[in-house]
Parts: C-alpha cells; sequence; structure tokens
C-alpha cells in the first residue's frame, strides 16, 4: 500500500509501514527475527506483519542469531530478501561471523555472480536504562568491514525511507534502529522518494561550525545548536545517516563554510567513525580548518550500568564544551 | 591400532545405530535388506563411470599436490581416501538439487560437473571462488568451518517455501522437487552453526541433506575429541533421522544417500548421513600427519581404500583389463591436462576487484579506485617522460 497521505508516526510505526508496503510489494521480501511474528518484536515494530502475511513470510524463528543470518544468506541465494531482526545490539555478535566472514563476502568471492540482499535490523544504543548488552553501538564494527552497508535513520521519514531502500538494496544492508528514538514521531511521506539517502542531510543550517551526528544523537545535536544559538553561536548540524559509505562530501562542503567541524556518536571515540570523520575532514579541507576536528563520544569502557549510563553519553552539555573548545581556537 | 574395523566411540554401547554396508573389503557385494531397494537402478555401467571419476579425482589429487610441492599452489587440501563418500552420494542426486560443500569435495565437485582447473585458480591464487556456483548447482568452497550449514539450511528452506509461495521455476511436469545438500566434517560438526542449523532445518522441515563426512581427524585432533558417540545419533536429538554409513563403500553411500533424499523430497525434513571414512593424505599441504597419527593407523585404512575396493568388486564382475586400462589412461591425460592449466593460468588484474564490492554502485569504492587509477597513471606519466 502506498499512499500520497502525510502521516504524523513514531518511528517504530514509520519501520512498520516500510515492511509493510516492502512486503506488499514484492513477494521475495521475508521477516524473520526472534519473537518477531506472534509477539511483533520485543519493541512492537513488526507487529501486525505475521497476521497480513503468515508464517511462512513472517518468521518467528529458533534462539539462534548465526542461525538468524546463516539461513538468510541461504534463502537470498534461493532469490528471497530477508529482513532480519537481531533483538538488541549486544546480541548480534554470535551471528557476526555469518555477518563479517560470509554476507559481506560472498559477491566479492563469487566474482559478483552472488549478489546478497539480506537486511539486518538492530536496534542500538543506550539511555534505556537497561541491563547490560542492550544499549551498545556496534556500528564501526560493520563499516569496517568491505562488502555491507551500514545505515542509521535518525527521523520517521527516514526511518521509512531507508528501511525501503536497504530492503531493495542488492547489497547486504545493517539497518542500526535508534531504540530510544522508537517513539520519537515525525511526519512520513510513504510516497517520498527513496533515492538520495547514502547522502547525509543538513537539517539545521549555520555559519560558525559543523556538528555532525547520526541516530539518536540527531536529536540531542539540534538541542545543543539550539542552545549555542541563545550564545549567539550558529551551528550546522549534519544528520550522517549513511554510516558505511560515509557521505564525507556534505560534511566537506558545511566544514569549508564554518571552518570547525565537532563529531559525536554514543560509541566509543576511540576507532570510532568520529576518527574516520575526522581524519577525511583533516585531509580535504586542511587549509580550511579553523580548529582541530573534536570527537565526543563515548569512553573507553564497555558501555556501563545504568544508574551512570548519563555520564558515558554524549549530552547537550559535553556537545557544547565541545563547541567552545572549537571555537575557543 | 593397528586394525581399525570401524570408528571407535568410547561412549557408544551395543545397540546403537548400526552401520551400512554392502560392498565388503574383499569387493564382494553383500546385502542390506533396508536399503537394497536404492540400488535396483544402479547399473554395473553406472559402477564403472563412478569408477573412472574417482579414478580421475585420485590423479588429480596426487598431480595438483605435485604442483603445489613445485610451488605452482599456495596450497591444496586433498580428498584421498573419501571418493567413494563424495561419488556414491552425487549418484544418487539430481540435478535441480543444491549442494554445498565443504572445501575438500573434489570428486563431488566433479560429478557435479565443475571443471577442477578452475578450482584450482583458487588455490593458486588467482580467484576468491573459482568456478560459477550457479551454474552447477555447486557452491564455493567454504573455508570457515561450518559456515556453509545454516546457508544451506536457508536454501533448503527457501525450496520449500518456493513450493508454498508458488514462488520459484515451476518444475518440469514430473519432476522431483529440489532438494539441497550440505557437506561437512568431523571437526566442523562442533562448531555452533551446525547445531543451530540442525535446530532450524528441523524447525522448519527443510529439504536438505546433512552429508558428514567424518575422516576421523580434524587436522591433528582426533574424533574422539569431537564427539563421544557417532555423529548420525545427534539427529535424534533433533527430531530427525540419522543414518551411519561405511563411507568407503560406494553402493552402500549411493543407498543410503537415495534412501534419505527420497524422504526428504517428500517433505517429511531433514535427515543426516554420517559416512564413516578416512582421510589418507595430509590436511593439507602445510600439514604433516607422522606428528600425529601412526603408520600401523594409516596402512589399516589404505587396506580399505574405496577405489581398490571398487576395482575389486568390478573385477569381481568380470569387467575387463581394457576397461581398467582405459581408465587408467584418461586419468594420466587428465592429470597432463590439469599440470598444463595451472602452469597457464593468467594471474587477475588488482583493478577488477574494485567491481565486485558491492553490487550496487558504492562512493567508498569509487573513491579508492579512483585514487588506485590515479596512483597507476602516475608511472603511465612518469614512463612516457623517461622512456629508459
Amino acid at each position: 500500500m502506498s499512499t500520497h497521505e502525510i502521516e504524523n508516526l513514531p518511528i517504530a510505526k514509520a519501520l512498520n509501514a516500510a515492511m509493510d508496503d516492502a512486503l506488499a510489494a514484492d513477494p521475495t521480501v521475508l521477516m524473520m527475527g526472534e519473537d518477531i511474528g506472534t509477539l511483533g518484536g520485543v519493541f512492537r515494530v513488526t507487529q501486525g506483519l505475521k497476521e497480513t502475511y503468515g508464517a511462512d513470510r513472517v518468521m518467528d524463528t529458533p534462539l539462534g542469531e548465526a542461525g538468524i543470518v546463516g539461513t538468510a544468506i541461504g534463502l537470498a541465494m534461493r532469490g528471497y530478501r530477508p529482513v532480519c531482526e537481531i533483538q538488541f545490539d549486544g546480541f548480534v555478535y554470535p551471528s557476526f561471523n555469518q555477518i563479517t566472514s560470509q554476507l559481506a563476502k560472498i559477491h566479492f568471492r563469487s566474482d559478483g555472480r552472488i549478489s546478497l540482499p539480506v537486511v539486518i535490523r538492530i536496534p542500538y544504543g543506550g539511555n534505556i536504562g537497561s541491563i547490560e548488552h542492550h544499549s551498545e553501538s556496534p556500528e564501526a564494527l560493520f563499516a569496517h568491514t568491505a562488502g555491507l552497508r551500514v545505515m542509521t535513520p535518525s527521523n520517521a521519514q527516514d526511518a521509512y525511507s531507508m528501511l525501503r531502500e536497504a530492503i531493495a538494496s542488492s547489497d547486504p544492508v545493517i539497518f542500526l534502529e535508534p531504540k530510544r528514538r522508537y517513539w520519537l514521531k515525525g511526519e512520513v511521506d510513504r510516497s517520498a522518494s527513496t533515492t538520495d539517502t547514502q547522502r547525509a542531510q543538513v537539517v539545521r543550517e549555520g555559519q560558525d561550525l559543523t556538528l555532525a551526528a547520526y541516530g539518536a544523537l540527531v536529536p540531542v545535536a539540534l538541542a545543543a545548536a539550539e542552545a549555542a544559538q541563545e550564545d549567539g553561536r550558529s551551528v550546522e548540524v549534519v544528520d550522517l545517516r549513511s554510516i558505511s559509505p560515509l557521505d564525507v562530501a556534505t560534511v566537506e562542503a558545511s566544514v569549508s563554510r564554518t571552518g570547525r567541524l565537532v563529531v559525536t556518536h554514543e560509541a566509543p571515540t576511540f576507532g570510532g567513525m568520529g576518527g574516520e570523520l575526522a581524519a577525511e575532514i583533516g585531509t580535504r579541507c586542511f587549509y580550511r580548518l579553523e580548529a582541530p576536528v573534536i570527537r565526543v563520544g563515548g569512553y573507553h569502557m564497555p558501555y556501563p550500568v545504568a544508574a551512570v549510563e548519563e555520564d558515558y553519553l554524549p549530552n547537550i552539555d559535553r556537545l557544547l564544551e565541545a563547541i567552545d573548545r572549537s571555537l575557543s581556537h | 591400532m593397528a586394525e581399525q574395523p570401524e570408528t571407535q566411540h568410547p561412549g557408544a554401547g551395543a545397540g546403537r545405530l548400526r552401520r551400512v554396508s554392502i560392498l565388503g573389503e574383499d569387493g564382494r557385494r553383500g546385502s542390506d535388506p533396508d536399503f537394497d531397494a536404492y540400488l535396483e537402478d544402479v547399473t554395473l555401467e553406472d559402477l564403472k563411470a563412478s569408477y573412472r571419476s574417482m579414478l580421475t579425482v585420485r590423479r588429480f589429487d596426487d598431480e595438483v599436490t605435485a604442483l603445489q610441492r613445485q610451488g605452482k599452489l599456495a596450497l591444496w587440501a586433498p580428498a584421498r581416501g573419501q571418493e567413494a563418500a563424495q561419488v556414491g552420494a552425487a549418484l544418487a542426486m539430481l540435478p535441480q538439487d543444491q549442494v554445498f560443500p565443504s572445501y575438500r569435495e573434489h570428486a563431488l565437485a566433479y560429478e557435479r560437473g565443475v571443471d577442477l582447473k578452475e578450482m584450482l585458480s583458487v588455490f593458486r591464487g588467482y580467484s576468491g571462488g573459482g568456478w560459477d556456483p550457479t551454474a552447477h548447482n555447486f557452491h564455493l568452497y567454504t573455508f570457515v568451518l561450518a559456515a556453509q550449514i545454516p546457508q544451506a539450511v536457508g536454501y533448503a528452506m527457501g525450496q520449500r517455501l518456493d513450493a508454498r509461495l508458488g514462488l520459484g521455476q515451476d518444475p518440469a511436469e514430473g519432476s522431483e522437487p529440489p532438494a539441497t545438500i550440505v557437506c561437512f566434517g568431523d571437526g566442523s560438526s562442533t562448531q555452533g552453526e551446525a547445531h543451530e542449523s540442525m535446530v532450524f532445518a528441523a524447525s522448519y522441515d527443510a529439504p536438505v541433506l546433512f552429508f558428514v563426512q567424518n575422516n576421523q581427524w580434524a587436522i591433528s585432533v582426533p574424533f574422539s575429541t569431537q564427539s563421544r558417540l557417532p555423529l548420525a545419533e545427534r539427529a535424534a536429538g533433533y527430531g530427525f533421522e540419522g543414518i551411519r554409513v561405511d563411507g568407503n563403500d560406494l553402493l552402500a553411500v549411493r543407498a543410503v544417500t537415495a534412501y534419505a533424499l527420497e524422504k526428504i523430497r517428500r517433505g517429511e525434513g531433514p535427515v543426516l548421513i554420517e559416512a564413516e571414512t578416512y582421510r589418507l593424505g595430509a590436511h593439507t599441504t602445510a600439514d604433516d600427519p607422522t606428528k600425529y597419527r601412526t603408520r600401523e593407523e594409516e596402512d589399516g585404512w589404505a587396506a580399505k581404500d574405496p577405489l581398490v575396493r571398487l576395482e575389486r568388486h568390478l573385477r569381481a564382475e568380470e569387467v575387463e583389463d581394457a576397461f581398467f586400462e582405459a581408465a587408467s589412461e584418461a586419468a594420466q591425460e587428465y592429470g597432463r591436462e590439469v599440470r598444463d592449466a595451472v602452469l597457464a593460468m593468467e594471474p587477475p588484474e588488482f583493478a577488477e576487484y574494485f567491481d565486485t564490492v558491492y553490487a550496487e554502485a558504492n562512493t567508498l569504492v569509487e573513491q579508492d579506485r579512483a585514487w588506485f587509477q590515479q596512483y597507476e597513471a602516475g608511472f603511465d606519466d612518469a614512463a612516457q617522460e623517461d622512456p629508459r
């Protein structure tokens, strides 16, 4: 079903609508994962899909992540387009072998003869007050693996459009869903074009500094930019959206105007996407930078317990401090 | 350990799964009341063809091992000793069946129509996959042990879904529904993915045959470290049938595979076959079996050589010398072809590898490609400026 109506949907419902429309449009699209059918997923993102499309196409799988991704690869070889749900970020590792040594490489090692249109949806990130392994941000692990695309939406429209694009892609996609924003509402046009979601998007214009973020931290970055505005600082916010490939060109264009970049993510700073962006911008904008690129990420520790996660996560204050530091140069 | 009549299973008690055996070590054909019926359509010509295949692949294996020793290949994993298990299973398969090999299924690849010379491009370091996996319904080798097993189960789930959803190609009138066969070894059976695969296969009634070649050694680690029980007995724990078979007995392997595939095609879910065999050679050309197994053990299994056994049978069936001479000459000729083909291989161009990282255009790959081309072009400019 496709409609030109503009709906006001939370991200979870926008994702549900994307899967619903993909299932309706293409009989080879399948959903598979733990508790996604009868229960509708632990976050209810797949609610109602099994009732509409049946247990053959919306599969409550046995509890085994390697089995889910491994069988999805085989289904894709047979001509299906499986969309797997990994229940939580911290549970993806049992399937890490299938994702990195198999899913990412089979197109390459088959000399392009086998395409694997597999989507792996992973609710990720923290600030939901949960127990360990439920709040992690593993995007750099997948971004470092050639053969995978990695993307993460920050709003309802992108959630819909990017998931449609991921399902339509002939390449495997790690689709990271910012779980603390599942109930963040936004306008969704289900007929909207899905062609440019590999591009980063300027979501707030500004002149003094560029602030790059993705996923759950985009609203935090926007709030920090708003707060900075009160001090007379004009901050441009870029939502990266695609983690791999990373749209450096859009950030480069922004930094070419502002001369300053702060990049933030929940994942640990060391070895994270911020370092990659800093290196690229350092190379491309060397003579236009007014200050070193500053990264604001998680600390180099396993994700901490919920009682102290506010101290771990980048927040408005940490972003404002980084903005101050950059502008002091 | 001078004599090993069959695999030693420390935990196995009397009355456990029997091992199906039809062709004796002396080549004499015995009988099995449960499985004789699955040999009724096998002709002497079929057996002669199987012998030719086994001999050809044996010769291939020897030639390739020599090529590796001469530095023409990076590595080789010989299949020597496991030919009957593979050719016997292949005899029961249909063209529409999909095979997921491990990495030592050279005889099965040959039977499925894969050009073994293409396979060697992998071991020469000239190709990632070697052959076209879609052309022969024979997937690429998988070197991450057991990773192919859930993929095979997924493929089989897809075969079943095709019928349930009315998708895929319409099968030709009267044709049998397709099945999937996945190969792995005693070592791989320990991997978690093997376990998950069997759970998934059972839950979805996947039309998949788990074809385990238990060759007794996972490089240097004996089977007793992988399992207390015959692997076939694990199947019962997942709720499907397991069958033990003498893997050096072409007829028995053919019979149990035909039985299993018939059952699978009826929609009765997966079956596991454990073909008990022996890796007569090294794990790979980088291995030294003298460090972990005895000469006596090797000699004991050499006496069970599946090729010798089949030859004895054919001679007992009064197949004439001329056949064996012709088969031997053909195998020698194949060995020469293989050698010539390996030596004639052209290495690939690095730049080609940017093409297949992704199926769709990818800005990161294009950026790297552009940089590489620019870097390469710099040498061209230098050459033009300095023609020396």
